[in-house]
C-alpha cells in the first residue's frame, strides 16, 4: 500500500530528454517504477533508456494509459507542462523543477481549481513507496519498506529522515516531498488525511521549515483528525529574519514563520518534535514505544 | 531582488500610480540641481538605501530653500544609517532622492503580496498609514482589510472600490484611490513583484492620492523575464559574497559565525546551520549548492566560503538525490587545489554515488576529516574550530 503509488502505477516523464531526466529515469527504472513513455516537444519517435518519447503529453497517455506525469522541464517552462498534464486528466502530477516563478504557480493552481488532477511539488523531491514504486530524484537505496509515512516541505531533510529510520530498523509505507515554495499542490494536510487512511502507515513523520504557517495549519488538523502518533521537525530555527533562505516559502516576515511558533504549536498538538534534524528517527522511536507500535514498525 | 524608492517609484509610473515629481542625486551639487528643477516651496531630501526606517534615522530631511537641500543633502550622503533592517554595521547612503513636497491631509497604507494560505495575490489597505503595518496587524486587526483577488479576472474595480471605502478615502477621491490600485496591481503582476508595498499612500490639499513611498521587491524565479528590473539592481547594496554567488546560481547568505557551510537542498542547509549552533558552533552563511551543481559550481561555491575572512573550519553536509556525491567530491577536490586549504575540513556524505564520492576524497591526498552522520559532522568541526 502507501500513498499516492503503488508498484501497478504507469508513470509518464515530461522532459524526459534533459539531462537531470535522463539520469533519473534510469534510476526510476532501476528502482522498478513502470515508466512508461517520456515527453519532449520535437523528440517524438526517439526513445531513452528504452523508453518511448512522444511530441505531446495527450499522446503519451491515450498510448500507454499512465495516471502519473513526473516534470523535469525548465523552470520558465514548467508551469506549462503542468497544465498539460492536467489537461490530460492525470491523476497525479509531481513536479520536481525549482524556481518557477510563483506568478506562474498562482495561475495554475487557479487552473486546477475543480479539476481532477492533484499536483505535489513543484520544488520537491518527488514521492516514492518502499519497494514499489519511485517518482522523483530520491535516493532509493535508503528507503526500506515498513509502516511509517514521511511528508516533508525540504528534499534533502526527507533522505535525512528516512535515512535514520531505515537504518534503526523502521521502513516505510511513502515518503512524500511536498516542496518548498510558497504555492504548491498538495499541502501536509493533504498528505496527512492520506496516511491516515492508509491501512499500512502506522505513525507519519512531519518535516516542515520556516515561513508561512502550513505547519501550525497541519498541526491542528492531526490534533483533530489524526489517529496515528505523528513527529515533526522544523528547520531553520537560527535564521535571522528578513532572509530568504533558499527555498522561495523560507523566510521570516512581519514576525510571521518562526521556528519557535511552529514548535510551540505542534508540541501543543500533541506532535513530538526532535531538537536536531539528528534525532528525528529516535523521536519517531520513542513514541512508536510510547503508543506500543514498536514491535509492528520495526521491520528489519 | 529589491531596489531603490526612486527606481520603484519610476516603474510605478508607468502603471498610472501616481507619485510626487522627483530626481535622483549623486552628488550635493546634484541634488540642488534637482531641487532647482523641482522648483517646489518645500523640498524632501530622502537616503536611497535598500532597507525601511530611514526617518527615523535621520535619512529623511524636509528643506524649506535651496541652502537646505545643500545643507542635509550634505549631511546624508555618505553617513552611515542605522535603522532596525540594515543590522547593526548599518548602510551608508550614495544616493538620495530629491522630491517636491506636499500638503498632506492623511496617510494611509497600500500592500500587495502573495497570500500563501490561500495561492492568490491580495491588496492590503489601512487607514493607519505610516507606521509598520506589522504593528497595526498586531495591535488592530481590524483595521486591515484584504481583497483576494482572482489571477484571471485581476483587481476588480468593486475591490478597489471596497478597500478605499474601508479605509475611509473621501468619497470625491475614491476614483482617484481606485486607479491607483489598480495601477499598483498591475505594476505587481507585469513586474513579477513579490512585495508592492505604499506605505504611506496620502491624500493632498489639491485632491490627488499619491504614492509618498514606494518598497517593490521582485521574485528572484522570474528575473529571468524581467531585464528592465534587473537593469535597477544596485550591487553596493549587496553582501559581496552574495552577489559572487548569484553569478553561479546558488543559494548563500552571509551570517555572523566562523563555521562556513555547504549543503545541498534548502531544509538541509538551514538544518545544518540550526545543529551546528546545538552544539554550540556559530554557522558563518547558509549556502544550499543546490540540485543540478556541476564541480565548477561547487569549486566556487568553496572559494566563496573561504573568502569568508571569519571562517575557521568547513562543514560540507551532502545527501545527494539530484546532487551526486562524486560531482560534490571532484568540486571540492578541484577548489582545495585551486586556492588551498589551511582550515579545517569536515566532509559528511551521503546518498547518490556516495562510494564513489567518498573514494575521490579519500583518493586525494588531502587532510579532510570525514562524518557518519550530519551531528557526527557538527560536533567534529564545532569541536576543530574551538
Amino acid at each position: 500500500m502507501g500513498v499516492y503509488l503503488n508498484k501497478d502505477t504507469k508513470v509518464i516523464v515530461q522532459g524526459i530528454t534533459g539531462g537531470t531526466a535522463r539520469f533519473h529515469t534510469k534510476q526510476m527504472l532501476e528502482y522498478g517504477t513502470k515508466i512508461v513513455g517520456g515527453v519532449t516537444p520535437k523528440k517524438g519517435g526517439s526513445e531513452v533508456e528504452g523508453v518511448p518519447v512522444f511530441n505531446t503529453l495527450q499522446e503519451a497517455v491515450s498510448k500507454t494509459g499512465a495516471t502519473v506525469s513526473v516534470v523535469y522541464v525548465p523552470a520558465p517552462f514548467a508551469a506549462d507542462a503542468i497544465l498539460e498534464a492536467v489537461d490530460a486528466e492525470l491523476d497525479l502530477v509531481i513536479c520536481i523543477t525549482e524556481h518557477i516563478p510563483v506568478m506562474d504557480m498562482v495561475k495554475v493552481k487557479r487552473y486546477m481549481e475543480g479539476k481532477k488532477t492533484r499536483l505535489i511539488g513543484p520544488n520537491c523531491p518527488g514521492v516514492i513507496t518502499s519497494d514499489e514504486c519511485k517518482v522523483g530524484i530520491m535516493p532509493g537505496y535508503i528507503h526500506t519498506k515498513g509502516h511509517i509515512g514521511v511528508v516533508s516541505r525540504s528534499g534533502t531533510l526527507t533522505y535525512e529522515a528516512v535515512h535514520q529510520l531505515s537504518q534503526a530498523g523502521y521502513g516505510q509505507t511513502s515518503a512524500v516531498g511536498i516542496g518548498g515554495d510558497p504555492v504548491n499542490g498538495t499541502n501536509f494536510i493533504d498528505v496527512l488525511k492520506a496516511f491516515n487512511e492508509d491501512p499500512e502507515t502506522e505513525a507519519v513523520v512531519m518535516i516542515g521549515e520556516i515561513g508561512g504557517t502550513a505547519e501550525e495549519e497541519a498541526a491542528e488538523w492531526v490534533k483533530a483528525n489524526m489517529t496515528k502518533p505523528v513527529v515533526g521537525f522544523i528547520g531553520g530555527a537560527t535564521a535571522p529574519p528578513g532572509k530568504r533562505m533558499g527555498h522561495a516559502g523560507a523566510i521570516i516576515s512581519g514576525g510571521k514563520g518562526t521556528a519557535e511558533e511552529k514548535i510551540r504549536v505542534m508540541n501543543e498538538c500533541g506532535i513530538a518534535v526532535a531538537d536536531t534534524p539528528a534525532v528525528i528517527g529516535e523521536t519517531m522511536i520513542k513514541v512508536l514505544k510510547e503508543k506500543g507500535l514498536d514491535q509492528k514498525c520495526k521491520t528489519h | 531582488m529589491n531596489i531603490h524608492e526612486y527606481q520603484g517609484k519610476q516603474v510605478l509610473r508607468e502603471f498610472g500610480v501616481k507619485v510626487p515629481n522627483g530626481h535622483v542625486a549623486y552628488t550635493v551639487d546634484e541634488a540642488v540641481e534637482a531641487a532647482k528643477k523641482l522648483g517646489s516651496a518645500v523640498t524632501v531630501v530622502k537616503a536611497q538605501i535598500h532597507a525601511g526606517g530611514r526617518g527615523k534615522a535621520g535619512g529623511v530631511k524636509v528643506a524649506k530653500n535651496l541652502d537646505e537641500v545643500r545643507t542635509y543633502a550634505n549631511e546624508i550622503l555618505g553617513k552611515t544609517l542605522v535603522t532596525h533592517q540594515t543590522g547593526s554595521e548599518g548602510k551608508e547612503v550614495k544616493r538620495l532622492l530629491i522630491e517636491e513636497g506636499c500638503d498632506i491631509k492623511k496617510e494611509y497604507y497600500v500592500g500587495v503580496v502573495l497570500d500563501r494560505a490561500t495561492s492568490r495575490v491580495v491588496m492590503m489597505a489601512s487607514e493607519e498609514g505610516g507606521t509598520e503595518i506589522e504593528e497595526v496587524a498586531a495591535e488592530t486587526p481590524e483595521k486591515i482589510f484584504k481583497e483576494v483577488i482572482d489571477p484571471i479576472v485581476g483587481l476588480a474595480p468593486y475591490q478597489a472600490r471596497r478597500l478605499a471605502f474601508n479605509i475611509n478615502i473621501p468619497d470625491e477621491l475614491v476614483g482617484k484611490a481606485v486607479k491607483f490600485m489598480t495601477g499598483l496591481y498591475d505594476a505587481f503582476i507585469a513586474k513579477d513583484c513579490s512585495i508592492a508595498e505604499i506605505n504611506p499612500l496620502v491624500t493632498t490639499g489639491d485632491g490627488e492620492v499619491l504614492a509618498l513611498d514606494a518598497k517593490l521587491n521582485f521574485d528572484d524565479n522570474a528575473l529571468y523575464r524581467q531585464p528592465e528590473i534587473m537593469e535597477l539592481r544596485d550591487l553596493e547594496e549587496e553582501d559581496e559574497k552574495e552577489i559572487e554567488a548569484s553569478k553561479y546560481d546558488l543559494s548563500y547568505v552571509a551570517l555572523d559565525g566562523n563555521i562556513g557551510c555547504m549543503v545541498n537542498g534548502a531544509g538541509l542547509a538551514m538544518s545544518t546551520m540550526d545543529i551546528i549552533k546545538y552544539f554550540g558552533g556559530e554557522p558563518a552563511n547558509f549556502l544550499d549548492v543546490g540540485g543540478g551543481a556541476t564541480a565548477e559550481k561547487v569549486t566556487e561555491a568553496f572559494k566563496i566560503i573561504l573568502s569568508d575572512p571569519n571562517v575557521k573550519g568547513i562543514f560540507v553536509n551532502i545527501f545527494g538525490g539530484i546532487m551526486k556525491c562524486d560531482v560534490i567530491a571532484e568540486g571540492v577536490v578541484e577548489a582545495t587545489k585551486q586556492v588551498g586549504l589551511e582550515i579545517p575540513l569536515v566532509v559528511r556524505l551521503e546518498g547518490t554515488n556516495v562510494d564513489l564520492g567518498k573514494k575521490i576524497l579519500n583518493e586525494s591526498g588531502l587532510n579532510i576529516t570525514s562524518a557518519d552522520s550530519m551531528a557526527d559532522g557538527a560536533q567534529k568541526i564545532v569541536a576543530m574550530v574551538k
